[in-house]
């Protein structure tokens, strides 16, 4: 058991390694390739009035004419032991885990992804309990009602879940529930659960019904198909041969058996939210990871894009390497040579 | 309860599952009467009825796609007409039931322990810690080594032999009165075939209770059985005392088992001799005798076999029902010249 975490977890490390090479990669190679030179690079950090003797120093400052393998180095170095940038007018220090500077704001990439975790944070575990609780009884239900009302409902709206995208569920429900009705909150606005938790949960729900609406169908599906299988398996005959009732019959053995699989996508969905739920923050403008990312990316903020490329690849790798581990707990035919 | 009150009385049962395709009657007005300590071993081909029927006793079927009827006497209490949390109560206490195939009959997820625990927590309320140490004794008397150590053990830790006896450690770990084995030696290598039918014969001296195996090796009815049912279609075709039907057996169908099991304890007389042609679809059952199209001796019986469904009659031993149109006579005719040479003598 030690021998095999220890494994999954230089493992997980080997990968986020090449996780953060990808990511400079596409930052620093990837506009080379495409034409760009190391002046064209440092006149993002410099402004557009910046002349050309100006970029060139910049350029020269920051280190872009150096070999591209210092350059990684030197970016790497930072997560662990921060940097000093030189921007000319003075140095700055940028403390570790230092993830640079945004071209836009000026301001330290990372400081500002942690303001904006707790955001994702509070969208991804509300929308997760949500999705689990929900999709898997429906998904249990409609499995034990195999074809029936019921089921077939539940299936077809499964199946809409799916389909509807969050930008049109999103919209859809705050013009109802939010303009229409005026139930919950109108998006944008977040208060931190620690400040008031109700508050918190007024401006949350909404985000979470939308979020948890798409995944609870998916999750409905897969336990109904896990459900369907291991009722039908030998065990659940000796479970009620033992004279257990059915609710423990469904739960401890049934479902028990289909469960492995949920969790396993489970941690994998999360660990992919917790690096911004894209979509969902745009359509309730939130202030998440999501959001932030997008910013980065409609204005080139290559910095920004990077930052949160890195947090998102720690978040899947560390729901990876927590899915593995429980997999080894959870089905002990799983061998761990 | 008298003495001579049966333990177990099936008063016409039947089990018919509706499908799309039509009726699948799998058992059709099946009556017998077992007592406290005494075997009855159920033999037929598959598809003869013989889980449905075990399935039944245990109330297992859903009654949302079986229609059971008929009358099934348990100590007292009628499983059929009994809503369904009074037969669960019944279950695993006072009736338990060892499967065939263990490994896929016990959780792979859980020790077997637990399983045993769970089993016994059902229908006691005491802590974990009496359960386990019960489960550890039960463990012990089925002949399991270490049951201390090996009662942490998963399922696919155990070998198949180790598995079948944790299986019925399980089954017993309520003391049931009655004990239903399906196949219980079916999935196991040759070697522990013995030994676990060794171990259920003590175990029923042990614990008293009335055993009902369910086989369609006739071997392991010749090895534990007081008496012998064998079903064709759907329904009993003859019953009798184990002796009886080893030594006098009068149904065409006994005769076909007979012949096709091969014999180790005799001289090699001729070739096994399998029973031509298949099972009958249960659905579309042959008009008349259910055994007509693959008897032999149909013929003989003047047209009756194809057209009247026998009744099942005394034969000549008090105890002992045949459901056959072949004129008493004739069928111990044909046994003791046509059918028993061939066999080689009987057990």
């Amino acid at each position: 058991m030690f021998s095999y975490v220890i494994r999954r977890f230089l493992g997980a490390v080997v990968m986020l390694f090449v996780v953060s090479v990808f990511t400079f990669g596409i930052a620093f190679i990837v506009p080379r390739i495409a034409g760009g030179s190391a002046e064209s690079l440092a006149s993002r950090y410099v402004g557009r009035t910046a002349n050309q003797q100006q970029v060139a120093e910049a350029a020269e400052r920051l280190g872009f004419n150096d070999a591209l393998v210092v350059q990684y180095g030197r970016w790497a170095k930072a997560i662990f032991v921060g940097a000093d940038y030189n921007y000319g007018p003075g140095v700055e220090h940028c403390p570790a885990p230092c993830l640079g500077y945004s071209f836009i704001t000026h301001q330290p990439v990372f400081p500002e992804l942690m303001d904006r975790l707790p955001v994702t944070l509070s969208l991804t575990v509300g929308a997760a309990i949500l999705w689990l609780v929900s999709g898997v009884t429906i998904g249990v239900i409609s499995a034990l009602r195999r074809g029936s009302v019921f089921d077939r409902g539940a299936m077809a709206g499964a199946l809409a879940g799916v389909s509807l995208p969050i930008f049109f569920t999103g919209i859809m429900s705050l013009a109802i529930f939010s303009y229409k009705l005026g139930w919950t909150a109108e998006g944008g606005s977040y208060t931190p659960f620690l400040q008031n938790p109700g508050a918190w949960a007024y401006d949350m729900i909404l985000p979470w019904i939308t979020l948890a609406l798409l995944f609870s169908a998916t999750y409905a599906r897969l336990t109904r198909a896990g459900m369907l299988e291991t009722m039908g398996e030998d065990y659940i005959r000796t479970a009620r041969a033992k004279g257990l009732n059915e609710g423990k019959v469904v739960t401890r053995h049934g479902l028990r058996g289909a469960l492995t699989p949920i969790i396993t996508i489970f941690g994998l969905d999360v660990g992919l939210l917790l690096g911004g739920a894209v979509l969902t923050e745009s359509t309730f403008s939130l202030n998440g990871l999501g959001k932030y990312a997008i910013d980065g990316i409609i204005n080139n903020d290559m910095p920004k894009v990077m930052g949160v490329t890195l947090v998102a690849a720690v978040f899947v790798v560390t729901a990876n390497l927590a899915v593995d581990l429980f997999y080894a707990v959870a089905d002990p035919r799983v061998r761990l040579g | 309860m008298a003495a001579d009150e049966p333990f177990l009385e099936l008063k016409n049962l039947t089990i018919h599952f509706p499908t799309d395709d039509g009726l699948v009657k799998s058992v059709d007005g099946l009556s017998f009467q077992l007592q406290r300590g005494r075997t009855l071993g159920i033999v037929g081909e598959s598809g003869s009825g013989k889980s449905v029927t075990s399935l039944g006793i245990l109330g297992l079927h859903n009654k949302r796609n079986a229609k059971v009827s008929g009358e099934i006497w348990l100590d007292g209490d009628e499983i059929v007409s009994s809503d369904p949390d009074t037969v669960r109560r019944l279950r695993g206490d006072k009736m338990a039931m060892i499967f065939q195939d263990p490994l896929s009959a016990m959780h792979p997820l859980y020790t077997i322990g637990a399983q045993i625990i769970e089993a016994y927590q059902v229908h006691h309320r005491v802590s974990k810690q009496v359960a386990r140490k019960h489960a550890i004794d039960m463990l012990g008397r089925v002949g399991i080594p270490q049951p201390v150590r090996r009662v942490d053990d998963y399922p696919h830790q155990f070998s198949g032999g180790m598995r079948q006896r944790a299986m019925i450690a399980m089954a017993l770990v309520n003391d049931p009165k009655l004990l239903i084995a399906d196949e219980p030696t079916t999935a196991l290598d040759v070697t522990v075939q013995a030994q676990i039918l060794d171990l259920m014969h003590d175990l029923q001296d042990e614990f008293g209770s009335a055993l009902i195996i369910i086989t369609h090796d006739l071997g392991v009815v010749a090895e534990l059985a007081d008496d012998v049912l064998v079903m064709y279609a759907g329904r009993c075709v003859e019953y009798g005392p184990a002796t009886t039907i080893f030594e006098q057996p009068e149904h065409p169908y006994t005769w076909g088992l007979l012949s096709s099991m091969p014999r180790l304890d005799r001289p090699n007389v001729g070739r096994l001799a399998p029973i031509p042609g298949l099972p009958p679809s249960l659905i579309n059952l042959p008009t008349g005798c259910s055994f007509h199209p693959r008897c032999a001796y149909e013929p003989r019986t003047g047209g009756l076999g194809s057209s009247t469904m026998p009744e099942l009659a005394n034969a000549v031993g008090g105890r002992h029902l045949v459901r056959c149109h072949l004129p008493l006579d004739e069928r111990r005719r044909i046994w003791e010249t046509e059918v028993k040479p061939k066999v080689g003598g009987t057990a």
